[in-house]
């Protein structure tokens, strides 16, 4: 019993957080990424605006679709390493905040790209369906999605020690992978019962030739490789927020113990 | 640091409390910043301080209801940093609020918290007579109450759950001088029965009288207080029922 | 004491809490009933509202729930109750489902009242056979809202007080209830022309919601509520 080292302090000693946490939110690796980064949006850019064709059906419209669909693909990577990293962390929880911080991590970027998911969607929808919004079984639960993850942003905002604020988050991120499912089946269930054919299965109507489809791939690739990079930085970002605080602990317990010799004094005020 | 704490216990007992170099935070605040205490079974101790000295949060660590930051502790035989939720059904705090149902009265009160801890009806009973509480109050709703009241029937609450260790905050705050009286003889009569108990005072006279050993908290830390009261009551043997293990 | 027998002792005491104040009759039910006028007023023609009232039932309902969550979590943290129930170290789960119950027995009366002013006000009716889907639908569906506001109202407001987080995290989650209660509602009173046999796929999209929240909150609660 007496062996026993306690989890907390294993991980936050007074040489602990200077130690092993990055000083840096960048390394050579995400550098080099960047710069791999940096050049696939460009020559996305470029296929996307200049070379590809514009659509027999839908004309210049279509190039939306290389931001809307890069986007949601992100946004749903995300999520799901959101979810896969919390119920890591709940596993392990004593080990590390590692896998709380890629959660927090890739939930911010997959809020970010469900936004604009959405909005690209809505603005694409406008061109082609003549309305920015439809009761689309896949777009209702894309929305749920984002206020859900908005939601569990909120809760990671909540205060706390990281232990506390790892524990809640990676809960209320695996309760929204109970909730997520019930929400598609029952919009799902709605739909069919009230509408014919999805009005959103036109989206596979576009005929897609060869550049086109090249665009779209590489548009996949180019919106993973940001996920990643920022992913990889924002992680190490929240890393040197938390040992910032771990030294303002350090420093907050040294000035706490000094109070001991002020109030040593006879007649000492508080 | 383990060495060391172990050194200072006698071998074969196990202090209902020991903690050593504990630290515990509220928000980014260090209300502990490394407090070593043992206390052993049958016990009164005295925490003495200022304002925001750390007792609060002291007593609310051994409740196990404040997680321990740095520093390793044990309370009742379980670990602080593993094992705290598993701790709580053995003690009783006595905090800042009373923790009472206002719409419901207070043998109701009393009988709920009791019942948590799964005392019988006659122990429950027992608990309001000893407060002064059985009779006309006794159906009285708690929202009714005048603050000494109240804290009257959250004592009778803390009673009703036969803690082996009593976490007693700020418990004269309030009470009239027939209501001190009450407490301290109920805490004294808890301590010869074989609980532990540990008050946060500023009432020196009253508290002093009835602690067994004086501790000063300053800055978030534990110092013995150097000239110690005279013993009182020896704790009862192991054979009461309430010892550990 | 085990899960069981806690959570019989909490709901008994969130009961026992209204039966005194009263609050939830006087000041909830009144709020519930003042919604479905202000429906009326909204959606004037009187042919729409019959149509509809299957979903202002709901809407109503859930707009209910959040008034119901923070007082039922109002008690808990008026005098550091929740803190002392977390102190007792009685099983969270039975805490959860104690109060789940509570808030249930609460929504079902309001539920029953808010049916009988959609008769009244709206014009609605029931066949015998759709008084059995709205009875099977009711079950589940209040079941699953007892569940989800207790568990998202532990985190918001019993954790840490924030109430206005509590529409943000209910409101999503409630999601598949407002719909699938809402449809079943129009099976059993055949609005807008619908089968009274259309609810079935419903009542069990909404248990299967009781169930997987019954679950996954007795587990999460504790960990949500916990420092």
């Amino acid at each position: 019993m007496v062996n026993v080292t306690t989890t907390a302090s294993s991980s936050t000693s007074a040489a602990g957080p200077a130690a092993t946490s990055p000083t840096h939110a960048g390394t050579r690796f995400t550098r080099a990424l960047g710069i791999i980064t940096i050049a696939a949006m460009l020559s996305l850019a470029a296929f996307g605006l200049v070379f590809s064709p514009a659509d027999v059906v839908q004309g210049e419209s279509v190039r939306i679709l290389y931001i809307h669909v890069g986007t949601v693909w992100v946004a749903y990577l995300a999520f799901v390493i959101t979810a896969v990293s919390s119920a890591a962390f709940l596993w392990k929880r004593t080990t590390s905040l590692t896998w709380d911080r890629i959660a927090g991590a890739s939930a911010e970027i997959g809020v970010a790209f469900m936004a604009l998911t959405l909005f690209a969607g809505a603005l694409w929808g406008r061109l082609s369906w003549g309305t920015f919004w439809v009761w689309d079984a896949r777009v209702t639960t894309t929305a749920f999605l984002f206020i859900t993850y908005v939601g569990y942003l909120a809760v990671r905002g909540l205060g706390g020690s990281q232990q506390q604020r790892g524990r809640r988050s990676a809960v209320v991120a695996l309760l929204a992978v109970l909730e997520i499912p019930l929400v598609h089946f029952s919009v799902k269930l709605w739909r069919s019962v009230h509408q014919d054919a999805s009005v959103a299965d036109r989206t596979t109507n576009v005929t897609l030739d060869g550049l086109m489809l090249f665009t779209l791939m590489l548009a996949l690739v180019a919106f993973t490789l940001v996920y990643v990079w920022w992913v990889l930085l924002r992680q190490r970002v929240l890393a040197m927020q938390d040992a910032l605080d771990d030294k303002g602990l350090d420093y907050a317990l040294a000035e706490r113990r000094r109070e001991v010799t002020a109030d040593a004094l006879p007649g000492s005020v508080r | 640091m383990n060495a060391a704490a172990q050194a200072v216990v006698p071998l074969g007992v196990e202090p209902v409390i020991r903690l050593v170099e504990a630290v515990a935070v509220l928000g980014k605040f260090p209300a502990l910043a490394g407090t070593t205490l043992t206390v052993r079974r049958g016990e009164i101790v005295l925490l003495r301080g200022a304002n925001g000295a750390g007792k609060t949060t002291l007593l609310r660590l051994c409740a196990g209801l404040v997680p321990l930051v740095r520093g390793s502790g044990w309370v009742v035989g379980c670990d602080l940093a593993t094992q705290r939720e598993s701790l709580r059904s053995r003690v009783g705090l006595l905090g800042h609020a009373n923790g009472l149902y206002g719409d419901l009265s207070v043998s109701e009160n009393v009988r709920f918290w009791g019942a948590t801890a799964g005392a019988a009806r006659h122990e429950v009973e027992a608990a309001l007579e000893r407060m002064g509480l059985a009779g006309r109050l006794a159906d009285v709703k708690v929202d009714r109450l005048s603050a000494g009241q109240k804290r009257r029937t959250s004592l009778a609450c803390l009673v009703a759950r036969r803690a082996q260790l009593w976490l007693l905050d700020e418990p004269h705050a309030g009470l009239d001088a027939t209501g001190r009286d009450d407490l301290d003889a109920t805490v004294r009569s808890a301590a010869l029965a074989g609980a532990t108990v540990v008050v946060a005072s500023h009432e020196l006279e009253r508290a002093g009288a009835l602690a067994t050993r004086v501790v000063d908290i300053v800055g978030g830390q534990a110092h013995e207080h150097a000239a110690e009261p005279a013993p009182r009551a020896e704790p009862a043997s192991d054979t009461d029922g309430r010892g550990l293990q | 004491m085990n899960a069981w027998q806690v959570a019989r002792l909490v709901a008994a005491k969130d009961l026992r809490v209204e039966l005194r104040s009263r609050v939830v009759l006087n000041q909830v039910l009144p709020f519930a009933g003042l919604v479905m006028v202000m429906f009326a007023f909204a959606l004037d023609k009187d042919n729409i509202l019959q149509r509809v009232s299957p979903g202002l039932i709901w809407l109503a309902t859930v707009f209910s729930l959040l008034i119901l969550v923070q007082r039922t979590f109002a008690i808990e943290s008026a005098d550091g109750a929740l803190d002392a129930l977390r102190g007792a170290g009685v099983s969270p789960a039975g805490v959860f489902f104690g109060k789940s119950l509570a808030l249930a027995v609460q929504l079902l009366t309001l539920e029953v009242l808010l049916t009988g002013l959609a008769v009244v006000l709206y014009s609605a009716s029931f066949s015998p056979g759709g008084a059995v889907v709205m009875v099977a639908t009711v079950l589940p569906a209040t079941m699953g809202l007892g569940f989800v506001g207790t568990l998202y109202g532990g985190l918001a407001i019993g954790a840490s007080g924030r109430e206005t987080l509590l529409p943000l995290l209910l409101f999503p989650v409630v999601a598949p209830v407002l719909i699938g209660a809402t449809r079943a509602t129009e099976a059993a009173l055949g609005a807008g022309g619908a089968a009274t046999s259309d609810g079935w796929p419903w009542v069990a999209l909404l248990t299967v919601f009781a169930v997987l929240f019954g679950v996954g909150g007795s587990l999460a609660f504790g960990p949500l509520i916990e420092e």
